[in-house]
């Protein structure tokens, strides 16, 4: 795979690392991990298998040999040569042809999952880069201009490649006709609602500011990475103003700084902190976070923990259907 | 004990309110939790990690689901397996002689003036000479709290009270590797190149982190750490050797 155009920001991710919290390190991979799962069911891969993200479009690309490509994310035009690729269709892209990634007209992130996966080395049990400490992933780096990176074996036979063709129409022949539900490939929304469980430190807030945080809208801050989403406002106020004995957070945790302005941690985020808690972010809404950028307006809507489990739950058991029909589709 | 939910897929297990009072003691308490948790091998359990006062545990809420042998909640369900495994854990300890001693690290630091760029500014807030400073954080032994805040970053607990001095106002853009700073009643080391507001009085060879060694910190909570003075030639030299 040759990088002609490496864009503003990607990088390679898998599912992220797991394991080594205690040692300090982030989770990281895939910010929407159910994205980049769904991208690679596409493809044929293992679920897990390494994909790109691309953050703010920008990319080019193009592969020696054919390869199996979808991508799942934010509202982005991709092109294969002239040829429009919507999000979550497997299409198969001649070898030298170039793929093109605009910038997002919505949302912030996409992935894109080609057949084999991509082959860096495992580094602490993942091929996920860790930027902020510069390990894992393409030389522990984004992607630049000429990069060219390894492709994985891919163990689906060639009946696999053949089956992503549609059949039906010759103008579509290298864009498969089935895809995924529409929430799973195309997350992005401008101002959407996220749902939280409650924080582990609400008696850091006073009523009104509970209140508050769910009642008014929030923008989102031109400070934000892969750590977190930032918010300018509104500010909310911590009782007594302290902070905690540092203690575990987690992606989708939403923590007050001593500004006032949330923090809403995602997958790069430091294992460790002492902000109080507000509320996190449920497992299911994380892939929708990920798409936030500069001047999206969010508001937060609570749940109950059952309720995060179970819809976390049933999306598993919505997967299970989809790995099912991928199956008949391209066998 | 209390065990609180950290959104969907995580939870906290909260051994003590607070460290100051007994730090020795908490420390010994949340690595005792940690191993039950480990030893327990709930299933669904993603991994565990500890902090000053709680163990933090990741899971996967869809295969507790599934393990789960009588219905009911996914967050109930773990925090009665958690509770039976500290319990018989405990019970398991109070049969053992006490634990395993934890191991001592010792890292040479070289506090000349060109790596302890605050040690002037450390003086002067402690009323000592930039000797005295260097004696009192070289004799004295600390503990690994936890590791964090970046990967391989030991927060080590057992300061001498007399070295506590604030942060810096503005923090630095960008700290060497290797750096030993006091922040507050805490001093720890930066594994990588980074921003950072503590006071920096020297400077260490050794790598706090490798992410292409299992276990990738050199550090790790429980340790005992002393922090012994070497010349300018012996830290060239290791710098040479590595």
């Amino acid at each position: 795979m040759i990088i002609t155009r490496a864009g503003f920001l990607t990088s390679v991710q898998d599912l992220g690392r797991t394991g080594y919290r205690q040692f300090g390190v982030s989770s990281g991979g895939a910010l929407d991990s159910f994205a980049l799962r769904v991208a690679n069911l596409l493809v044929g891969n293992d679920e897990n298998a390494a994909g790109l993200e691309i953050t703010l479009g920008g990319l080019r690309l193009r592969f020696d040999e054919e390869q199996i490509v979808a991508w799942c994310g934010g509202e982005v035009d991709v092109h294969l040569g002239s040829m429009a690729l919507p999000a979550g269709h497997a299409a198969l892209l001649p070898a030298g042809k170039e793929l093109k990634f605009s910038q997002p007209q919505t949302g912030c992130r996409c992935w894109l999952a080609v057949s084999g996966g991509i082959d860096v080395p495992l580094v602490l049990g993942s091929r996920s880069t860790d930027l902020r400490a510069q390990f894992g992933g393409f030389e522990g780096r984004t992607l630049r201009d000429g990069d060219e990176l390894v492709l994985g074996k891919f163990r689906r036979p060639p009946a696999f490649a053949k089956a992503t063709v549609d059949k039906q129409t010759a103008a579509t022949k290298s864009i498969s006709s089935w895809t995924a539900p529409h929430d799973w490939v195309s997350p992005a929304k401008r101002n959407p609602i996220l749902r939280f469980v409650r924080g582990c430190d609400l008696d850091h807030f006073n009523a009104s500011t509970l209140q508050r945080f769910t009642s008014e809208t929030f923008a989102v801050s031109l400070d934000s990475d892969r750590m977190g989403v930032r918010f300018d406002s509104p500010e909310l106020k911590r009782q007594g103003n302290v902070d905690l004995t540092s203690e575990a957070v987690a992606p989708g945790t939403i923590q007050i700084p001593p500004s006032g302005k949330p923090i809403l941690l995602l997958g790069d985020c430091q294992t460790i902190g002492g902000y109080p808690k507000i509320a996190h972010v449920i497992t299911v809404d994380l892939g929708i976070a990920a798409q936030l950028r500069a001047g999206d307006q969010v508001r937060f809507s609570e749940v109950s923990l059952a309720d995060g489990h179970r819809l976390l739950v049933e999306r598993e058991q919505q997967l299970e259907l989809f790995r099912i029909g991928l199956s008949l589709h391209t066998s | 004990m209390e065990i609180i939910p950290l959104g969907d897929s995580a939870l906290i297990v909260r051994v003590r309110d607070q460290c100051e009072d007994a730090p020795e003691e908490t420390l010994d308490e949340v690595l005792r939790t940690l191993q039950q948790l480990r030893n327990a091998a709930i299933p669904g359990v993603i991994e565990v990690a500890p902090a000053y006062t709680t163990v933090a545990l990741f899971f996967d809420p869809v295969a507790v689901a599934k393990a789960r042998e009588t219905p009911g909640d996914v967050f109930d369900w773990l925090a009665e397996k958690i509770r039976s495994a500290i319990a018989s854990g405990s019970a398991f300890h109070r049969r053992r002689s006490a634990a395993a001693a934890p191991r001592l690290i010792e890292i040479p630091v070289c506090y000349d003036a060109e790596f302890g760029l605050d040690l002037d500014r450390v003086g002067e807030h402690t009323k000592l000479s930039a000797g005295e400073v260097v004696d009192l954080h070289s004799t004295a032994e600390y503990r690994v709290a936890c590791i964090g805040f970046v990967p391989g970053f030991p927060f080590l607990t057992g300061l001498p009270k007399t070295l506590a001095t604030p942060r810096r106002a503005t923090p630095r853009k960008e700290i060497p590797p290797g750096s030993v700073g006091i922040g507050g009643a805490q001093t720890g080391i930066y594994p990588l190149r980074s921003p950072g507001g503590w006071n920096l009085i020297g400077q260490t060879q050794l790598k706090l982190f490798d992410p292409t060694k299992n276990p990738p910190a050199l550090l790790c909570a429980g340790d005992r750490v002393r922090f012994r003075a070497i010349t300018r030639e012996v830290f060239e030299a290791s710098k040479q050797g590595r």
